[in-house]
């Protein structure tokens, strides 16, 4: 028998999440319209690569076996096409050879591109000054006592780098994926045993003589401390040894703080135009004390201060002024 | 001439008066010195100077409990009370006597006795110092040794910075008020006289002073 809906009845589930569904196709589509699109070489690639296991074949016996993944030949997709180079095909970098499967021995002979292959003297990237990025990273402590094993590709990964610096956004999240950069090896032995044959050091313990530790962690990055600044350059790349680090606290907690010229750096050249006085970069999204000096207060501050100052010794001159005639003789 | 002692200053507020000056003076030195930090010029080495501040402002911290408790449950609290009858005039004739009337010799319009022993402008500034300053400075003193607890960003801003800048402009008030405190106390018939009641927790009251009609400023005492 069918059933007649009375008035004021529900209606059926089915049509109210199609009237859910709507909108949440048209999110997804414009959420991903914006992201570069993988071409069918790289989604070939990433049938494996992008996988924790992916099945091998051998093409003389046709015998298939699953093998796992290692964690440093796979890549995210997610964080591959939303990173800088996610525009790119994988052969854009990657020899050709890698389209036969399964891959022979002279890819392992390929030459690995560094940044200075594609960015140097090159007028498009001008700004960021990658040859002066190059010659401060020959003088870091990486270049000098790790030579082969280290590169630009060590700590910026070419499958998920992105460029945070000049993008704005929070200091925080900037600090963030910074500093996640430099423990992915200093915080993580598997990877740093892989490149020197040293006890990793702890870092919270080394760093324990930092007052508020968790919040320095938080808001300053490693290089703000352990990298000397160039100003041709945004972000330091000459790491200094450990015993060269910033250990002074006035360094940073004064008005001329190095971190204007490092952290802060990318917000003081927006910014310095708008408010035009020191702290312009480190107003909004932090504190430093030392550095952080409202210059209104500052100026209020010592109007009041030299007023009461002023206002005493005028009172206690009048008051001298009367003690003076009241002694003496009529 | 004639004078008689009362006893205003009882011996645990002697000694929390003596505390609390120094945690303040020390506040203020260490906090000048973090703010207008610079490396050329060092007043206290900035780590020292941030250890000794958070040491202070905690200790300044118990202090004033102890204090707020002796106001809430000793005698003394009856001296921080306000009476709202007639203390505006008094509280006129007070700052009139200060910036005028000391000049030509009158005498002061207010006289410390058993029962009051601050004039209305002082009334006003110890309470306002102690009861609204103070505790804003230790409040946001404490938010600062831990801004995690503070709101990040308030209209756009920095929720640490703003905290920070209230902490400061209240520290500015307690150094300004510290200034014209030890100044007025010499404002005595002599310059140490002044001091010499939270020293020894005594008073002196001089028998033949004439005391002029005023709510808060009562009749002569026997």
């Amino acid at each position: 028998m069918a059933k007649v809906r009375k008035s004021g009845q529900k209606p059926n589930n089915w049509f109210f999440s199609l009237i859910l569904l709507v909108p949440a196709f048209i999110f997804l589509g414009t959420s991903y319209s914006d992201q570069p699109q993988l071409d069918e070489t790289s989604m070939g690639c990433l049938k494996c690569h992008g996988l924790m296991r992916y099945t091998l074949v051998d093409p003389e016996t046709g015998d298939s076996v699953s093998l796992k993944m290692y964690e440093e030949l796979r890549i995210d997709i997610y964080q591959y096409v939303t990173s800088t180079h996610g525009s790119f095909s994988c052969i854009d970098c990657h020899s050709t050879d890698y389209e036969t499967h399964p891959h022979p021995i002279s890819v392992k002979f390929e030459p690995v591109y560094t940044c200075l292959d594609c960015h140097g003297n090159n007028e498009v990237f001008a700004e960021y000054n990658f040859n002066s990025i190059a010659e401060e990273y020959e003088k870091s402590v990486h270049s000098e006592h790790l030579v082969r094993n280290f590169s630009c590709w060590s700590c910026h990964n070419p499958h998920t780098y992105r460029n945070t610096a000049r993008k704005g956004g929070k200091i925080i999240d900037i600090v963030a994926y910074n500093n996640s950069m430099c423990l992915g090896c200093h915080g993580e032995i598997s990877h740093y045993a892989v490149l020197i044959q040293k006890q990793l050091t702890n870092m919270l313990s080394k760093h324990d003589w930092l007052p508020n530790q968790s919040l320095h962690f938080r808001k300053v990055r490693c290089i703000d401390c352990h990298a000397a600044t160039n100003e041709n350059i945004l972000v330091a790349h000459h790491i200094l040894p450990a015993k060269q680090a910033v250990k002074n606290c006035v360094e940073c907690h004064s008005t001329n703080s190095i971190l204007l010229a490092s952290l802060y750096k990318h917000q003081v050249i927006e910014r310095r135009n708008k408010y035009g006085f020191f702290n312009a970069g480190i107003t909004s999204d932090a504190y430093i004390i030392g550095a952080n000096r409202n210059y209104y207060f500052n100026v209020i501050s010592i109007i009041i201060f030299g007023m009461v100052i002023l206002g005493i010794i005028i009172h206690a001159t009048f008051r001298y002024i009367h003690k003076r005639k009241k002694s003496k003789p009529a | 001439m004639k004078k008689k002692r009362v006893y205003l200053y009882p011996l645990w507020l002697r000694i929390w008066h003596h505390v609390n000056a120094v945690l303040m003076i020390v506040l203020i030195v260490t906090g000048i010195s973090m703010q207008y930090s610079d490396p050329k010029y060092p007043l206290i080495r900035f780590d020292i100077a941030v250890n000794f501040h958070q040491l202070a402002g905690i200790l300044l911290t118990v202090s004033y409990f102890v204090f707020l408790f002796g106001v809430l449950f000793s005698a003394i609290g009856r001296y921080y009370l306000i009476r709202t009858e007639g203390f505006t005039t008094a509280f006129y004739r007070q700052m009139r006597y200060y910036l005028y009337g000391i000049f030509q010799g009158e005498k002061n319009p207010f006289q410390v006795n058993e029962h009051q022993k601050f004039n209305p402008v002082q009334l006003i500034t110890y309470n306002l110092i102690m009861h609204a300053i103070t505790p804003i400075t230790f409040i946001t003193g404490w938010a600062l040794i831990f801004p995690e607890t503070i709101v990040l960003n308030v209209w756009g801003y920095s929720g640490i910075m703003l905290t920070s800048l209230v902490h400061s402009i209240a520290g500015f008030f307690i150094s300004i008020f510290l200034i014209i405190h030890l100044y007025v106390i010499t404002l005595g018939p002599s310059p140490k006289e002044g001091f010499k009641p939270i020293i020894y927790g005594y008073h002196e009251i001089h028998e033949e002073t004439e005391f002029p009609d005023s709510e808060n400023s009562p009749k002569t005492q026997p």
